[in-house]
């Protein structure tokens, strides 16, 4: 008697006692540790806390050990963890112009007050191979500390927005800031959704997007007009308090784009915002973020959309690679009941399209 | 009232860490209340804050949001997919809710409260007080003819919905009949057109006047809809092309039914076919009370 292929339990399990294996390789070879993952990788786990929505390095860099290096599985991890974390509250919003900053460049102006900063970037190396990385090298000579400034470092955009040729940007009312993971999203998005969005979006799917408006599709003028890294503090007000107090810092990378505009009925010509942060040191994806904020501002600012980055709907729906890649894969779970169904239906259209020729044939 | 199929796990406990269930009360409520609009709006999609899982999107999450919002200690868990209770995502989303709830778990459609479905309506008829979850892919019917979502909004809340008769008409133009297999458009309670998930155009009159309750969760889409028990369902056609459902020259191998849904099993590389119930329990079921005549 025909047995009916099973999808048992066992197969399952085995499955996961391989992968459990694979995970480990080679027993000769040393475990990775948590720290390792933490400092030599370190822009995995930037990436996995900003997609992901977690400020936790240590359980980013679980994630990226458990996922075998696989980011997109290692955000999801780290997501699926997130999500049955209790919220008591919304910390008050960081003040990046108070950061401890590591690093801060502008492309609008050749010196501005607190100077530039090069700090830890891939910036200006030659991309050649170093074979002595591979040697597990000696320790690297230090960094020349420069002059720790003790001047603040405004931010480039409020420089700009003395002279007003900067628009100003206010919370249009005092609502509490949504969550794209507590609400479904409805369209039009307000730009704190939108922001939080593309803050967990797919960081090559951004690039991508911000790429093409520099292509053509949709250009809207860009300069970097200030990208910084740092601490920040973050500070929360307990109810019982009424005044806020500092939980801790966290690493942040912000990218304010600079954009050309040449006005409307309501506002002058000035330059416009786009804007880009993320947790850690995420550069790239800080400026693609902020190239892609500014197109979806195209509505907004009564400029003609018509390329995909500036297409709410499609730019949103389409961002979150978690969503991307469940539903993608999805395709390897079983379909053979639709599958079953088109046979019959294609198999029948076969059979009439068959008879009405042989009819022609005859007819003939 | 169990048989040797429904482990008798009744108050057993469910894993350390997590909420009975997985999801906090507070979701639950969240989502409960939106099972309840869904409910007193037949068919319309109530958009929901769905969760992330710890199951990938597209692999059931909407379904499994309604399950654990719904499931209590004493309810009795059945999870099909494509039909079979074996496959390898409803054995996955079974074990994920017996070791989260501790729940009893069956394959019999007769003996569960609740069960979980993908692309499949079970051959053998619900009763009342059943609650069959779908777990939908795309919740919008209109999306292949319109993709935003702001418009498919508007049509659907001035029943606009003249564009799905042109397609199902363009398609009898062009094929001579309506060329839907499955994901069947259906009418609810002569309203709302609502997706019925990617089931077999087969199990549309199932829904119809069915007296179970009908939740349907898609949580990358972040919609429910439901259809309550006895509530009309039309699936759509014309005066002259009317709704019908696929038919088999045979019968199934191994119970000899006549009136389930087969698969079609490649038993060979010489064009060796066969043809099986895709409901492993209605399969089972009938050879059990044919006395399992059959061995080899």
């Amino acid at each position: 008697m025909y047995v009916a292929v099973k999808g048992g339990e066992r197969a399952i399990e085995n499955a996961h006692r391989l992968l459990a294996e694979e995970r480990r390789g080679d027993p000769a070879v040393p475990e990775l540790t948590l720290a390792q993952i933490d400092q030599q990788l370190a822009h995995a786990v930037d990436r996995v806390m900003t997609e992901g929505s977690l400020y936790d390095r240590e359980l980013a860099a679980l994630a990226v050990k458990q996922a075998r290096g696989d980011l997109i599985e290692a955000i999801f991890l780290l997501r699926a963890y997130r999500t049955t974390l209790p919220r008591f509250g919304a910390s008050e919003p960081v003040d990046t112009g108070e950061m401890v900053v590591r690093r801060r460049i502008s492309a609008t102006f050749k010196d501005i007050p607190g100077g530039q900063v090069l700090g830890p970037t891939f910036d200006y190396t030659h991309r050649l191979l170093d074979f002595t990385l591979a040697a597990e090298g000696a320790p690297v000579a230090a960094a020349e500390e420069a002059e720790q400034s003790v001047a603040a470092m405004p931010r480039v955009t409020d420089i700009l927005g003395r002279d007003g040729l900067f628009e100003a940007e206010t919370a249009e009312d005092d609502a509490p800031v949504g969550d794209v993971t507590r609400d479904p999203l409805e369209f039009p998005a307000d730009r704190d959704l939108r922001l939080q969005v593309l803050a967990r979006g797919d960081e090559g799917f951004l690039l991508a997007l911000g790429y093409s408006t520099q292509r053509g599709y949709g250009n809207n003028h860009p300069f970097a007009g200030e990208i910084r890294l740092g601490e920040v503090d973050v500070e929360f007000v307990p109810e019982e308090l009424g005044f806020p107090v500092e939980l801790g810092e966290v690493t942040v990378t912000e990218c304010q784009m600079v954009n050309q505009f040449k006005g409307s009925a309501t506002m002058p010509p000035q330059f416009t915002r786009g804007y880009g942060l993320t947790f850690g040191h995420c550069e790239r994806k800080a400026m693609s973020m902020a190239l892609v904020d500014r197109a979806l501002r195209a509505r907004e600012l009564g400029e003609e959309a018509a390329a995909p980055a500036q297409d709410e709907e499609f730019v949103l729906a389409h961002a979150d690679n978690v969503q991307a890649t469940g539903f993608v894969e999805h395709l390897k779970l079983p379909h053979y009941v639709d599958f079953q169904a088109e046979l019959v239906m294609v198999r029948a259209m076969r059979d009439a399209a068959e008879q009405d020729n042989s009819r022609k044939v005859a007819a003939e | 009232m169990t048989s040797d199929e429904t482990t008798a796990a009744f108050g057993a406990e469910h894993v350390a860490g997590y909420n009975f269930a997985y999801l906090d009360e507070q979701t639950k409520r969240m989502i409960r209340r939106a099972i309840l609009k869904a409910i007193a709006i037949p068919g319309y999609q109530v958009p929901f804050g769905s969760r992330e899982m710890p199951l990938p999107y597209g692999w059931g999450t909407g379904g499994i949001q309604v399950t654990a919002s719904v499931i209590g200690p004493d309810d009795v868990l059945k999870v099909i997919d494509q039909g079979a209770d074996d496959t390898t995502n409803a054995v996955s989303i079974r074990a994920f809710f017996a070791k989260t709830t501790g729940v009893a778990t069956t394959e019999r459609t007769a003996e569960a409260t609740l069960i979980q479905t993908r692309h499949r309506i079970p051959e053998t008829p619900l009763r009342e007080g059943q609650v069959l979850i779908y777990q939908v892919p795309i919740p919008e019917p209109l999306r292949w003819l319109e993709p935003r979502e702001s418009e498919t909004r508007k049509m659907h809340a001035l029943a606009e919905y003249g564009v799905m008769q042109v397609s199902l008409y363009e398609d009898i133009a062009r094929y001579g009949r309506i060329a839907k297999a499955y994901n069947y458009p259906v009418r609810v309670h002569a309203r709302y057109i609502t997706s019925p998930s990617p089931i077999p155009k087969f199990d549309n009159p199932k829904m119809d006047r069915n007296p179970a309750i009908q939740l349907f969760g898609a949580g990358r889409e972040r919609r429910i809809y439901a259809i309550p028990p006895y509530t009309a369902v039309e699936s759509l056609d014309f005066d002259d092309y009317p709704f019908t459902v696929e038919q088999w020259p045979e019968s199934c191998a191994l119970c000899g039914a006549t009136d389930s849904f087969l698969d079609e099993i490649v038993t060979n590389d010489k064009g060796g076919r066969m043809f099986i119930c895709s409901d492993t329990d209605y399969c089972a079921g009938r050879r059990a009370e044919n006395g399992e005549e059959t061995a080899a």
